[in-house]
């Protein structure tokens, strides 16, 4: 492999360093009207009466919206396969409000200091509820968060609104009650897991105009460009084809923008005035009022053999989805399907609760969605275990883990709101990489601990699987066309977040072409142009958009092929193609890619040579990694501070070894950042605390001294070049390693992140 | 009122409300490359070089940037070239909503003190927050566009 595979710079790294015009608000219009939300300053509340008159009047106010501007239709935020698993909760504006922060009214005007002096003069009067602030008491309590008749599941998601339930799930392999019962050894432990905010450093933010055919033109900053059109469409009842939705430049997503936020207003205002509009975030508003991620609660129970066969796991969780039910469901399939087939040879595996609804800011999708959480719970839980049965964890994982080759009846199972898909693990490297992890850590030589003067030194691992995609649902299509001077064209609907997708494309794309990557020009994201692909997320893009862009790059390297054939009067096989010339071995005759792609354009029986593929994975080849982290505690103050983490990933083949090199450095210390201090904070009334950078903290460049991320030899077949995903999987670990690295410093278990110095006090205070 | 500015060297005067931020009035007259992340001075995004130190601009009232040195991104484009070199050769890029502001920092840094230490690099960046990289390949980056004399 000459392009995959190697060290390409990022395709676009010198525009973007250079400033150049990028990001969704470089490309709003000058004179764009302006919309800012009133949002609620109660956690529940019904809206009785809204005073705009004097905001109406105040000169460039345009409008102000409420709920009675918008016709009653119930949709989910959530940016996913259609029809979605997650409950159709959401109006554009409703007359309750169920979260502080929720919105109330927008007012639309011509700057944004306008639209401030006018939320200053309206008067709304409360019907102020009970709100719901705590997710453990949120089952059948007297108060009801969504009693609308309109809210719905689109098909049988275990949805039960009067319940406060937004989604249940259980399921059983074997019987559990009887194998613990059989089992030397049993452990039942219970893990929390808190809320955390993705803090993507571009807020979000949409602006619209009409174009010159009277259509809508969107530009968005989001992970899901053609589910925004779809969820706009069906929302306010716009034709489909009268919307075009392009997705710039992304600062960030994470999964934060895999959802609708600001576009309902936006299109609506624009397609009502014909005139162009903007709504950006503040940051309080992206805190506030965009979502975190599921906090849960976690209830597991392992049984053991004194052999040190793991004989059965038990995982009852419930979710705090917040006010809406955004990714409820889903994010809740993935704490077991994508954790619990980690150890594999099981008797029997029980996994089932419920996801709930509150009045705390809605949760929905963000990177590792379900996996960390599930990971935390399970490989704190493996390491208690061990301790119970004196067993070294290392080997009692290397004896349970699963391996190539192998499979887990949960994947057949467990899908993402339907069933899941069998599939064997053609590649799993997790032995390499707990070997490779042990070596590079140093294991045999700090593990538990290493007691200094006034600081602590210990390690502690854990392990972590992925997914690459939802098989059968999520599908992404590439066309690539042939220019003149022997260029192409590759048009994708996948989303460039800023993870690189553009780049590992092209790279692909090169790659099949037998070209480089200056000679591949792509285009991504824009639902006029560019085929469908359902958008960044589940770990998609490289393995399903991938696929796609190998598939359309090897229809069109056979189509000029076929074409070169014709001018030289002979058959296919009798071309050989290197990518820079066409030779006819016959002849012994040679035409290059220039001369080929020039005559067909102008002057021999002239065509456009196009093609387009489109690829539905079959089964989700999950990334596996073993993560590694060494610590220092002070035994004074018990801060914690990270001095490296090893990370040995499978990931298949790395398309670009540095890019995937940032994906992992970037999700370990996102998952750091969870692991030790990421917190979202709510007074005792539901009013979010932690809603500014300063209060909300994420991991600075002095939080970390250390990363050694590596890559083991792996090729998974079905992948494109042999790649599986590496966007998530480095944020799994994390939680897990850190709270088994702090027991192996002190002897105090963390069960609740984050892991913080006041928490290790009182274990040590109650220990002692 | 009209405020004179000297900016990327050269002359201009913009229209600006009193109590406008600089960042606003930059956005506003096409310079995108500043950009807005937090609202309050805490991630860096949206620095400028102010008579040639780093500050934010969203918190930056420019009606005190009067008569003043202000430089964003394209008023170093070779030094930026620069820098997109390293960071591309260590993989240190991802999303680059932060990228412009970082290197009028590390430049500010470079004209301060080209041999600055790691942990001299973390303390003058610490302002400058990034969510997709983890920051350690931005080091080495940094590292090196420090000791570029190209």
């Amino acid at each position: 492999m000459k392009v995959v595979n190697n060290k390409t710079h990022s395709i676009d790294g010198l525009g973007i360093m250079k400033g150049r015009k990028a990001f969704t608000d470089d490309f709003s219009e000058n004179d764009s009207l302006i919309i800012k939300v009133l949002r609620s300053p109660h956690a529940y509340a019904k809206i009785k009466t809204i005073k705009d008159e004097k905001a109406l009047a105040l000169e460039g106010i345009e409008m102000v919206l409420t709920h009675k501007d918008f016709k009653r239709i119930s949709f989910t935020r959530a940016g996913q396969g259609y029809p979605e698993p997650s409950p159709h909760d959401k109006f554009v504006l409703d007359e309750y409000v169920r979260y502080v922060g929720d919105e109330v009214l927008a007012v639309v005007g011509k700057s944004e200091d306008i639209c401030n002096k006018a939320l200053g003069l309206i008067e709304v009067e409360y019907e102020v509820l009970d709100p719901v602030l705590d997710f453990e008491k949120a089952i059948d309590n007297k108060v009801v968060i969504h009693p609308e008749k309109e809210a719905k599941e689109m098909f049988p998601i275990g949805f039960e609104p009067l319940r406060n339930i937004a989604a249940s799930y259980k399921m059983e392999v074997g019987d559990v009650e009887k194998s613990l019962k059989e089992c030397d050894y049993v452990i039942r432990e219970t893990f929390y897991t808190q809320a955390q905010a993705h803090v993507m450093l571009e807020p979000h933010t949409v602006n619209a105009r009409m174009d010159y055919q009277n259509r809508i033109l969107i530009y968005s900053s989001t992970q899901t460009p053609f589910h925004i059109r779809r969820i706009i469409s069906q929302g306010l009842e716009i034709p489909l084809s009268k919307i075009r939705v392009i997705k710039p430049r992304v600062g960030g997503g994470f999964g934060g923008k895999q959802a609708i936020h600001g576009e309902m207003l936006v299109a609506y205002v624009t397609n009502k005035t014909g005139k162009p509009s903007k709504l950006t975030y503040t940051r309080k508003e992206v805190f506030e009022s965009s979502y975190t991620r599921h906090p849960m609660r976690l209830e597991i129970a392992l049984g053991a053999l004194k052999s040190g066969k793991l004989k059965a796991i038990d995982c009852k969780v419930l979710s705090d989805t917040g006010a809406y039910g955004e990714h409820a469901l889903t994010v809740f399939m993935v704490t077991g399907s994508k954790v619990l087939p980690l150890y594999n040879k099981v008797d029997s595996v029980r996994f089932g609760g419920d996801v709930v609804y509150t009045n705390h800011t809605p949760a929905g999708a963000f990177r590792g969605y379900g996996a960390i959480q599930g990971n935390f719970a399970l490989e704190s839980a493996v390491d208690i275990l061990c301790k119970e049965m004196k067993i070294d964890p290392i080997k009692f994982r290397q004896m349970n883990m699963m391996k190539e080759k192998e499979t887990s009846p949960i994947f057949e199972i467990m899908g993402e709101g339907t069933t899941g898909t069998a599939m064997i693990m053609e590649t799993c490297k997790l032995e390499e990489c707990v070997e490779k992890g042990l070596e590079l850590i140093d294991w045999k030589n700090k593990y538990p601990k290493k007691i200094m003067d006034n600081k602590i030194r210990s390690v502690g691992m854990a392990l972590a699987m992925q997914g690459s995609g939802i098989p059968y649902i999520d599908m992404g299509a590439a066309t690539i066309k042939l220019n003149d001077d022997g260029f192409y064209n590759l048009m994708v609907g996948a989303t460039e977040i800023g993870q690189g997708s553009d780049t590992v494309l092209t790279q692909i794309a090169a790659e099949e072409l037998m070209t480089s990557v200056d000679k591949v020009v792509i285009y991504s994201s824009d639902t006029d142009l560019t085929p469908f692909d359902v958008g960044a997320y589940a770990s998609s893009t490289t393995y399903v958009s991938g696929n796609a862009v190998f598939k359309a790059a090897k229809k069109l390297k056979n189509s000029m092929i076929e074409e070169a054939a014709r001018i030289f009067e002979t058959k296919i096989e009798d071309i050989d193609f290197d990518g820079c010339k066409f030779k006819c071995i016959s002849k012994n005759e040679e035409l290059s890619l220039v001369d080929f792609s020039n005559q067909i354009t102008y002057s021999h029986e002239q065509k456009q040579l196009q093609e387009t593929a489109s690829y539905v994975g079959h089964k989700s080849p999950p990334p596996f990694m073993a993560g590694f982290v060494e610590i220092e505690i002070d035994k004074d103050t018990y801060e914690i501070e990270i001095l490296n983490y090893v990370s040995v990933v499978d990931c298949g083949t790395t398309i670009n070894p540095m890019l995937a090199k940032g994906q992992v450095d970037g999700a370990i210390v996102q998952g750091l950042g969870m692991a030790m201090f990421e917190d979202v904070i709510y007074s005792a009334k539901g009013k979010l605390i932690s809603s500014d950078m300063l209060n909300y903290k994420i991991p600075t460049r002095l939080d970390i001294k250390n990363l050694t991320t590596v890559f083991v030899d792996s090729y998974e077949e079905s992948g494109p070049f042999g790649a599986k995903s590496v966007g998530e999987i480095g944020i799994d670990t994390p939680p897990a390693a850190l709270a088994n690295a702090v027991y192996n410093a002190l002897g105090v278990r963390i069960k609740d992140l984050p892991i913080t110095p006041e928490k290790i006090y009182e274990e040590l205070r109650k220990k002692s | 009122m009209k405020i004179n500015l000297n900016i990327n060297g050269e002359k201009k005067t913009f229209l600006i409300e009193n109590n406008e931020y600089l960042l606003d009035v930059l956005r506003r007259n096409n310079y995108k490359s500043v950009r807005r992340g937090c609202d309050n001075t805490s991630c860096g995004v949206c620095t400028v070089l102010f008579d040639g130190k780093p500050v934010p601009s969203c918190s930056l009232l420019a009606v005190r940037c009067k008569d003043h040195e202000i430089t964003t991104v394209e008023g170093i484009e070779k030094e930026a070239e620069k820098l997109a070199k390293h960071f591309g050769d260590l993989g240190a890029d991802q999303c680059g909503y932060c990228n412009p502001s970082m290197a009028l920092t590390v430049y500010a840094l470079k004209q301060e003190n080209k041999n600055a230490s790691l942990e001299e690099i973390k303390e003058y960046l610490v302002g400058n927050l990034c969510r997709c990289t983890g920051y350690i390949s931005q080091h080495e980056a940094i590292k090196r566009y420090l000791g570029d004399e190209s």
